[in-house]
C-alpha cells in the first residue's frame, strides 16, 4: 500500500519534471480556450435570440457547458496515449523498469501506482478543463448538478482511457508503439460508436460497448450506475491485465 | 563455522523461443562470499544474473534467496537483494538524492533509517559531491556509482552486480574494488565481469559459464594450491620414455626441449625423485618449475577448446 502510494507521486512528480504535462495542460487549455471562445460567440449571437422565445429552451449549461467537455473528451483520445506510453513502454526501452522489478514489490501495487499517478494528472486535467465552464457563473446562472456530472463523466472516460493505455504500454516494446496503439484502439471504440449509431444499420450493442456511448450520457446530465459500472468494469478489466501480463512475464 | 547459505540456485535452464541461453546452471553461494562470474560475451551472464533477482522467470529450475523461494514469494526474496543490471537502472529526470531516497523508500527502508542509510551509501560510492545533480546531467562513470548505490542501498544479504566497473575509471575502478571486497566480508557478493585480474583480486569463488553451463567452479585459494604439474627441461638429451619410467609420474607431455610433467599424487615427491634420478643417471637439469594454473589459462583452456570445436 505505502508503495503503491510512493509510486503513484514519484511518478506525477516526475511528470511534472518533464515538459510533457506541462505543454499537454498548455495546448490542451490554449485549443479548448479558443472553442470555448467560439461557443459563447455562437451561444449569445445564434443561440439565445432563437431560443428566447421557446418553451424549455437549452440554457448554457446544456449548450455550451456539455460541449466544451464533450471536445475535451474528444481531444484527449489522441493526447492520453502520450503519457500511458511513459508508464511502462518507455521504462522499459530505458531500462529503468528494473528498478521496480528487482525491488520488493508486487505487480499490483507497480500497476497500481502507475495508474494511480495517471488519475493525480487527470484530476489536475480536468480540473483545469473545468474552469472554462464555472467562470461563466460569473455572468449568468449554471446548472451546477449538471456540470459536476459531466466533469465526472469526463474524468471516467479518462481514466479508461488510462487503463486501456496502460495495459498497451505493458504488452509494446516501444513507448511511440505504445502510443500509437492505444490511440488506435481507443479511437476504435469511438467508431464503434459511431456504427452503432449509423442510420441504416445501427446496433446498440456497439453503442453499449463503446466508452464513447456512456460518456455522452454523462453529458446529458444523466447519472446512471449502468455507466458508472460500465467505466470501473473497462477500468478494473484492463488493470488486473496489465497485472496478469507482467506477472506472466516474471514467470516465464 | 559453517556459513549460513544465502543464495541456491539448482538446474537454471532458460530458453528464448528455441535458443537455450542457460542450460543446467546451479550457484551456491554462502554468506561473506565473493563468486564471479565469468565468462565470454553471450555465455547467458547476464541472463542468470536476471533470473536470480526476479526480472526474468526461469524456464526450469529453483532459486532460493535466504531461504526464501524467489518464484513463490518474489515480494520477500526480494527484499534480500541488491541488483545492478548492465545498464543503471535510473530516472534521468531525478537528482542522485531523489533516486535514493525513492529506492530506500521502494525496498521499505523504516522512515527514520533512511537518511542514514542513503548517506552511508553515498559516502561509499564517493558521490558526495552530486548529490543534488540531475542523472541525466552526469557521467557514465557516476551514473554506475548510483547504480551500485542504489543496489546497497537498503543493506541486503545478497549483492548482485553485472560488470560493476565498466565505464570507471581507474582510480574508481580501484575504490569500487575496495568496496566490493568489505561488502564481501558480511554480505555475499555476485559479480559478473571479463576482467580476470578483477576475480583474482575480489573473489572469494570463480565459476566460469560458457554457452549457458558452468565448465568451471572453484574456490581461488584451492586454485592457489591446486599445482600437480612441473617443467622440466635438461641441458642433453633424455629421452621421453626415460622419463616415463618414472613411478612418480602420471603423465608427460613434451614440449619443445621441455617436458611437462602430472604428478601422481604429491608434487614434491616427484621432484625428489626427479633430482635423484637425475643425479644417479646424469641427466644434466637445466629448469623445474611448478606450474601453476593460472586464472588466464584455465578461461582460455576451457573457453577457447569449445568455441573452437564448434
Amino acid at each position: 500500500m505505502t508503495a503503491m502510494v510512493t509510486i503513484a507521486t514519484t511518478e506525477l512528480k516526475r511528470l511534472f519534471r518533464s515538459p510533457l504535462a506541462w505543454s499537454i495542460l498548455g495546448i490542451i487549455q490554449f485549443i479548448l480556450a479558443l472553442i470555448f471562445f467560439k461557443l459563447v460567440d455562437e451561444f449569445i449571437y445564434t443561440i439565445q435570440p432563437k431560443a428566447a422565445g421557446l418553451d424549455n429552451a437549452p440554457g448554457v449549461t446544456e449548450t455550451l457547458v456539455v460541449a466544451v467537455y464533450l471536445w475535451a473528451g474528444m481531444i484527449l483520445l489522441a493526447v492520453m496515449p502520450l503519457l500511458t506510453m511513459r508508464s511502462i513502454a518507455e521504462e522499459r526501452a530505458n531500462k529503468t523498469f528494473v528498478l521496480l522489478r528487482s525491488s520488493p514489490l508486487s505487480t499490483t501495487d507497480i500497476v497500481l501506482g502507475k495508474f494511480l499517478a495517471l488519475i493525480g494528472f487527470i484530476l489536475i486535467l480536468v480540473g483545469m478543463i473545468s474552469l472554462m465552464p464555472l467562470s461563466l457563473a460569473l455572468g449568468t446562472s449554471l446548472d451546477f448538478g449538471h456540470s459536476l456530472i459531466a466533469a465526472l463523466g469526463l474524468f471516467l472516460l479518462l481514466s479508461s482511457f488510462a487503463a486501456a493505455g496502460l495495459f498497451i504500454s505493458a504488452i509494446s516494446p516501444q513507448p511511440t508503439i505504445a502510443a500509437l496503439a492505444s490511440f488506435g484502439f481507443l479511437f476504435f471504440l469511438l467508431v464503434l460508436y459511431i456504427a452503432g449509431k449509423s442510420q441504416t444499420e445501427g446496433s446498440e450493442l456497439f453503442v453499449y460497448l463503446s466508452h464513447f456511448g456512456h460518456f455522452l450520457s454523462f453529458l446529458k446530465g444523466i447519472f446512471d450506475s449502468a455507466d458508472l459500472i460500465y467505466y470501473c468494469l473497462f477500468i478494473i478489466g484492463f488493470l488486473v491485465l496489465t497485472i496478469r501480463k507482467l506477472d506472466n512475464e516474471r514467470l516465464g | 563455522m559453517t556459513q549460513q547459505v544465502l543464495v541456491q540456485a539448482t538446474n537454471l535452464q532458460r530458453r528464448f523461443g528455441a535458443n537455450t541461453v542457460v542450460n543446467d546452471l546451479s550457484i551456491t553461494l554462502h554468506q561473506g562470499e565473493v563468486l564471479g562470474l565469468l565468462g565470454p560475451n553471450g555465455a547467458g551472464k547476464s541472463t542468470t544474473m536476471q533470473m536470480l533477482t526476479g526480472n526474468l522467470a526461469p524456464t526450469q529450475g529453483k532459486i532460493l534467496i535466504a531461504d526464501i523461494d524467489l518464484l513463490d514469494s518474489p515480494k520477500e526474496a526480494k527484499q534480500h537483494i541488491g541488483y545492478l543490471p548492465e545498464n543503471p537502472p535510473l530516472y534521468q529526470d531525478m537528482t542522485v538524492y531523489e533516486t535514493l531516497l525513492y529506492c530506500a523508500k521502494l525496498r521499505g527502508v523504516a522512515r527514520n533509517k533512511r537518511k542514514a542509510q542513503i548517506d552511508t551509501a553515498i559516502q561509499r560510492c564517493h558521490l558526495e559531491d552530486v548529490r543534488k545533480r540531475l542523472i541525466a546531467n552526469l557521467s557514465k562513470g557516476y551514473k554506475q556509482r548510483v547504480g551500485i548505490a542504489q543496489a546497497i542501498l537498503h543493506e541486503p544479504s545478497v549483492i548482485i552486480l553485472d560488470e560493476p566497473t565498466s565505464g570507471l575509471d581507474p582510480i574508481q575502478i580501484k575504490k569500487i574494488r575496495i568496496l566490493i571486497r568489505e561488502l564481501g566480508d558480511d554480505h555475499s557478493v555476485i559479480l559478473s565481469t571479463h576482467r580476470l585480474p578483477e576475480v583474482k583480486m575480489i573473489c572469494d569463488k570463480v565459476q566460469i559459464i560458457d554457452a549457458g553451463t558452468t565448465v568451471f567452479k572453484d574456490s581461488l585459494q584451492a586454485l592457489e594450491n591446486n599445482v600437480s604439474q612441473v617443467i622440466v627441461s635438461f641441458a642433453n638429451k633424455v629421452s621421453l620414455d626415460n622419463i616415463r619410467a618414472l613411478t612418480e609420474v602420471e603423465d608427460v607431455a613434451q614440449d619443445d626441449q621441455s617436458y611437462i610433467l602430472t604428478a601422481k599424487s604429491d608434487l614434491q615427491a616427484l621432484i625428489d625423485q626427479l633430482c635423484q634420478t637425475s643425479v644417479e643417471k646424469g641427466w644434466k637439469v637445466a629448469e623445474i618449475s611448478p606450474l601453476k594454473k593460472s586464472l588466464e589459462s584455465i578461461f582460455l583452456n576451457l573457453v577457447h577448446k569449445d568455441s573452437g570445436g564448434n
